[in-house]
């Protein structure tokens, strides 16, 4: 036996062993109780409770949704939800992001001076404070018959108020299609190799499809509009409410807003980065090139930031993503709330946490995997000269 | 033949301005829209925060609403349940003395003089024995005071501080763990590493504090606060376990060849080589680790425990003061920031001052 124990082999195979064992072992006992546990308060384990009715009502939901929903309708709200709240504060963090990181690379030191000042004092505060302060100033709005008016838009404690065009919901989304072809077929006609037209001369035709595309985006919502009515439908008062627009609950606005100004402060960061990391030289050889600081910009500076910046800001996507579960501190019914509240409800803990994780992983994962198709679909080809 | 280099004629302050702020329309159109911005916002910011600000408590909460700027008596009344909860009143002091502790801790730990293994951590054990001693009572005379009854700065510093003293040691086992040559034990503490890593803060939080006593047997169960600074250590070495392991990446193989040419033994090759090599390559990305940390001690809200941010709501949500949100956020995002801003300015000195030698 004290041999055995001298050999190597015998040995690092038995520390394998004992090592994943122990943890397995853990992992076991502590289901194993908890099933123990749970089934004396008479709950059943097994994902039968999904198809059950839920019984509770949501704040938010894109799509329709009453307490005689079955849970796994919920789970899905749940992730649209998160989704949406994340693509939409992405997005605003993004936009801010850039603003404030071009300030931040820019010649001039009074730009740089408010860029760096936003940043300084957003990235050092933690968003779930902002998140509290934002709801605090919002639900202190005043009520809708003092409401804050302007340009059609009302803010009041019930949430921000916005005109929204008065159309069905078909040609909504019809029009919401047509909006993303004219992002996407330009982009696609840069790329193919279907043209005969070289890569550098598709200007004419890409513009030609993103305003012929805008142009259907405007026909489907002119022609698909409610009869009867105005195009836009503006948010009124009538009686005590608010009738008409659309209504932003104060919960999706606070986080909307806390997570562009807070991720707006760390994209910020990414994006300085980005343009540092470009070569003086290939700056200096463009400007010798005699190309105007417009095309310096777009055709040196910006492609090579853009390269350097991806995978850290695919880091930072991944990490606002995770941030929408501040949900469960203003109420907004994200993906992470909605499995707290199911534990609270049915008490289907075990199923619920997996439930939870593999969601994050899902929603991880295909993030990655976005990124690194873009990031592979970018990178330079071959060992070009850099810096 | 001796060169002789002209300084170039020294340009006039109007002449030096113009080249800064207007060498270009556009330029110039950009220093003026910057200037006007940064005008606007200080003037609305110290209008409100000191000109038509109420500073003292005398007129009372109805005065201070009617002012047109910031209403800071609202701190001056409720500072003490801010800053320290629920903690008894006239212990308090012991609350203030430890958070002290806390701060002389962290300068001690950013002293060059003080990184070697043992004396960090023999700071940070001390620092967080005399903080627990202070905090809890019950020896030398002081009254006891249960953990129920913590709040405020004190409590957030508290979950800080026993998150790093657990989470490093722990992160540091990861890594090594990961780093194993056997495959099945690199292979499961990676799984564990990237589980952990692709949750939020807030999901581990919440498993620890509410799922966490279902899935345990009686004895194990414990107190909630220590389950989630478990979960939140947890969470911490997981990151962490990542720049170590980042960092020991940048030893290059000879080192650890040579030391086993030399015949040390694997803990030595570990801690003598190694691991001191590893943390000097990890050390900007530790403390911005730790700064992140420190703002997701924030997070423990959500589960119930009343530190500062909890302690803020409660100070503007009774009655009398509802209206003076804005001030009291304003004072704990201070607070946050004073820790934060320091941390990470020290961390970037640091990043500075360790590239010198590498160019």
């Amino acid at each position: 036996m004290v041999s055995l124990l001298r050999n190597q082999k015998v040995r690092n195979a038995l520390l394998q062993v004992l090592y994943v064992g122990s943890i397995a072992a853990m992992v076991l006992a502590g289901i194993a109780i908890a099933r123990q546990n749970l089934a004396a308060q008479g709950i059943t384990s097994g994902f039968d409770f999904l198809f059950k009715s839920t019984g509770w009502d949501l704040n938010f939901s894109l799509l329709p949704a009453t307490a005689n929903d079955p849970y796994w309708w919920y789970f899905l709200i749940g992730i649209i939800n998160t989704l949406f709240l994340g693509t939409v504060g992405l997005t605003l963090a993004t936009i801010v992001g850039t603003i404030v990181g071009l300030a931040r690379t820019s010649s001039n030191e009074l730009a740089r001076l408010l860029g760096r000042t936003y940043v300084d004092i957003f990235r050092n505060i933690p968003l779930i404070l902002q998140v509290f302060f934002w709801y605090a100033v919002i639900t202190h709005l005043p009520t809708p018959r003092a409401a804050h008016e302007g340009w059609g838009f009302l803010l009041t404690s019930r949430g921000l108020y916005i005109p929204f065009p008065n159309v069905s919901s078909a040609a909504l989304a019809a029009a919401t299609l047509a909006v993303i072809a004219a992002i996407a077929l330009p982009i696609w006609l840069g790329r193919t190799s279907r043209l005969s037209l070289p890569v550098g001369q598709r200007g004419g035709i890409q513009l030609a499809c993103a305003a012929a595309a805008l142009a259907c985006a405007a026909v489907v919502l002119v022609a698909g509009r409610l009869a009867d009515l105005p195009l836009l439908d503006f948010p009124a008062l009538q009686g005590l409410n608010l009738r008409g627009g659309l209504r932003i609950p104060p919960e999706f606005a606070t986080l909307a807003i806390a997570i562009a100004i807070y991720g707006g402060s760390y994209i910020a960061e990414i994006v300085r980065g980005g343009f540092k990391a470009v070569g003086k030289g290939q700056v200096e050889a463009a400007l010798s090139l005699g190309l105007g600081p417009w095309r310096v910009f777009m055709l040196v500076r910006l492609p090579l930031a853009l390269r350097a910046m991806l995978p850290i800001l695919a880091n930072q996507y991944v990490w606002l993503m995770k941030a929408t579960t501040m949900g469960i501190a203003v109420g907004f019914t994200d993906f992470f709330m909605i499995v707290a509240l199911t534990i609270n409800h049915s008490g289907q803990t075990i199923e619920a946490i997996g439930i939870l994780m593999a969601g994050f992983l899902a929603i991880n994962l295909s993030l990655a995997a976005i990124f690194n198709r873009i990031n592979k679909a970018i990178a330079l080809k071959g060992n070009q000269l850099r810096g | 033949m001796e060169m002789v280099v002209v300084a170039p004629p020294a340009l006039g302050k109007i002449e030096d301005l113009r080249r800064r702020f207007f060498a270009t329309p556009l330029q110039a159109l950009l220093s003026l829209a910057s200037l006007a911005i940064m005008v606007f916002l200080v003037w609305k910011l110290l209008n409100w925060a000191v000109f038509s600000a109420v500073f003292t408590t005398s007129g009372g909460p109805e005065a201070c609403q009617a002012a047109a700027g910031a209403c800071w008596s609202v701190i001056a009344a409720r500072w003490r349940i801010i800053l320290f909860g629920l903690y008894p009143y006239d212990e308090q002091w012991r609350s203030a003395l430890a958070c002290l502790t806390v701060v002389v801790m962290t300068v001690l730990s950013c002293i060059p003089a003080f990184w070697t293994g043992r004396r960090i951590a023999l700071v940070w054990g001390a620092g967080t024995a005399l903080f627990y001693v202070l905090m809890k009572g019950g020896v030398l005379g002081l009254p006891y005071v249960g953990e129920e009854a913590w709040g405020g700065l004190a409590l957030t510093l508290f979950i800080f501080v026993t998150t790093c003293l657990i989470g490093f040691p722990l992160a540091i086992c990861l890594a090594l763990l990961r780093r194993s040559g056997l495959p099945w034990i690199s292979r499961t503490t990676g799984l564990i590493i990237d589980g952990v890593r692709s949750l939020p803060l807030i999901s581990i939080l919440f498993t620890f504090a509410i799922v966490l006593p279902f899935a345990l047997p009686q004895w194990l169960v414990g107190d909630k606060l220590y389950r989630v600074i478990l979960g939140s250590a947890l969470f911490f070495s997981a990151y962490q376990a990542e720049i170590v392991r980042g960092g020991m990446q940048g030893v290059p193989s000879g080192q650890e060849e040579a030391a086993k040419a030399l015949g040390m033994r694997y803990w030595q090759r570990v801690g003598r080589i190694l691991l001191p090599q590893a943390m000097r390559n990890a050390l900007p990305a530790t403390i911005n680790q730790f700064v992140i940390s420190f703002k997701e001690t924030s997070l423990v809200i959500i589960v119930g425990f009343f530190e500062i941010l909890a302690s803020g709501n409660a100070a503007y949500g009774t009655g009398e003061w509802r209206f003076a949100y804005v001030e009291v956020y304003a004072f704990i995002a201070f607070i946050y920031f004073i820790f934060v801003f320091s941390l990470s300015r020290y961390g970037a000195f640091l990043e500075r001052r360790m590239s010198v030698g590498e160019r």
